[in-house]
């Protein structure tokens, strides 16, 4: 079974995506905070990371960051899903070594959903 | 360093979001430069015509400091009214970025709730989900719009240039404006040249402005509608126009037509939703991308909303 590692302080979303995503055949790990996240990818060593930008201890970028200069993590594919939508913001992430970019109000569930399959897939 | 910052004048007035002529920095400026010229005048006058030395220096003094008196209060007070209007502007941008993120929960949830993934539910509570869908959605686009409206204010709206085919991204929103366009028994037609040169700008902000225009077209054609949209180049722009048979617009509020939350009183006997944010905010990202916005109507037979953008910088 894939694992999935959801980093974000939301409840709520945690848990509608670890509902739906459970139900879709994967294993989800959830994060609240950017702290735990870093954690949990090291010692889980998930197939794909859900990142939030607006994180308790430790922000988003600083989680990519350190994500990707760790030889254990740096391979995993991070999708990033946040509310922030300005270009610098974007721009950061992909040059951080995000794979794909998703704003929070541009997209329906399933197509997030979708999105998370087909990285999957790769 | 930051005294360069401070004489970097169009900087700063983008900061507050205002124009030249309410800008602190600018009015600062000019001030100073009136009270050095009077300075001097009053100089030349007074040696003319009065023989004392120390009563020439006497009434440049005396001029000097009321006039310094009368500018710093002129200028202090559009300082706080620049500063009172990106207070505003900031307001408006944190207290929507802080009611987004619990609409995105609101709206995944319902949208997981209505697949039916956790369990069947009947038409009839579908159809609650669909209203506690529809109107969330709309609250979500009303802070998308706010937000928008608070970056053009705040001279922040930042802008991606690429080159892309508005042709294409048109035929893409008309495809999504089908069920809408369909429901408001209106036909959308489709004009195009061949070989329209690609167009310069932020296609995500282009876009935007398309939607509101031909959201609005058919919005406000009332019975049975036509949309005509065309597309054509002209010299080193590319045209594009959105034409409707619908209610058309007074000529005493044309005028007034692209001003942050104007809604037309024809408009509002037939709806009250809309936040007359939709033409403000198109006529911001068309300028900012180098193009002109403008628009002809007349009332009871129709609007024809206009736009041109540059193919090449």
């Amino acid at each position: 079974m894939k694992k999935i590692l959801f980093i974000e302080d939301e409840s709520a979303l945690q848990k509608t995506f670890k509902d739906i995503l459970e139900k879709e055949g994967y294993e989800l790990i959830s994060a609240f905070d950017g702290e735990t996240g870093l954690e949990s990818a090291k010692t889980q060593k998930p197939d794909l990371i859900l990142l939030d930008l607006i994180l308790p201890r430790k922000n988003g970028f600083e989680v990519l960051e350190k994500l990707k200069k760790d030889e254990v993590t740096k391979e995993i594919p991070v999708i990033v899903l946040t509310n922030l939508e300005d270009i610098e913001s974007v721009e950061k992430a992909i040059e951080l070594g995000a794979t794909t970019y998703l704003v929070k109000a541009q997209y329906s569930l399933e197509e997030v959903i979708q999105k998370v399959k087909k990285a999957l897939e790769e | 360093m930051k005294i360069f910052e401070q004489l970097n004048i169009p900087q700063q007035c983008r900061k507050y979001g205002v124009s030249i002529w309410q800008c602190p920095s600018f009015l600062f400026l000019i001030m100073g430069m009136l009270i050095a010229l009077t300075a001097i005048l009053s100089y030349f006058v007074g040696t003319k015509f009065i023989e004392e030395p120390r009563i020439v220096a006497l009434i440049v003094l005396i001029v000097t400091a009321i006039l310094f008196i009368l500018a710093t209060l002129i200028v202090n007070s559009f300082e706080k009214l620049a500063q009172a209007n990106k207070m505003k502007s900031e307001f408006i941008n944190i207290a929507s970025h802080h009611l987004r993120a619990p609409l995105s929960n609101l709206i995944w949830a319902l949208e997981f709730l209505m697949s039916g993934r956790l369990g069947r539910i009947s038409e009839n509570q579908l159809e609650y989900f669909k209203i506690l869908k529809e109107n969330s959605e709309r609250m979500q686009n009303l802070l998308k719009d706010l937000i928008i409206v608070a970056k053009i204010e705040g001279g922040s709206l930042s802008f991606k240039e690429e080159e892309f085919s508005l042709e294409e991204l048109t035929r893409e929103i008309i495809q999504q404006f089908e069920s809408f366009a369909k429901a408001s028994n209106c036909e959308i037609e489709f004009f195009t040249e061949e070989n329209l040169p690609k167009i310069y700008g932020d296609r995500h902000q282009i876009r935007q402005v398309i939607e509101n225009l031909l959201d609005n077209a058919i919005r406000y054609t009332k019975g049975k509608g036509k949309v005509k949209i065309k597309i054509k180049r002209d010299k080193k722009f590319v045209y594009f126009e959105v034409k409707d048979n619908g209610v058309g617009i007074p000529k005493e509020e044309q005028k007034f037509i692209f001003q942050k939350f104007f809604r037309s009183s024809n408009i509002l006997k037939y709806t009250t939703q809309g936040t007359g944010l939709g033409l403000f905010i198109a006529k911001a990202i068309v300028e900012r991308s180098g193009g002109k916005i403008g628009f002809t109507s007349q009332e009871g037979r129709g609007s024809t909303f206009w736009f041109t953008l540059p193919i090449k910088k």
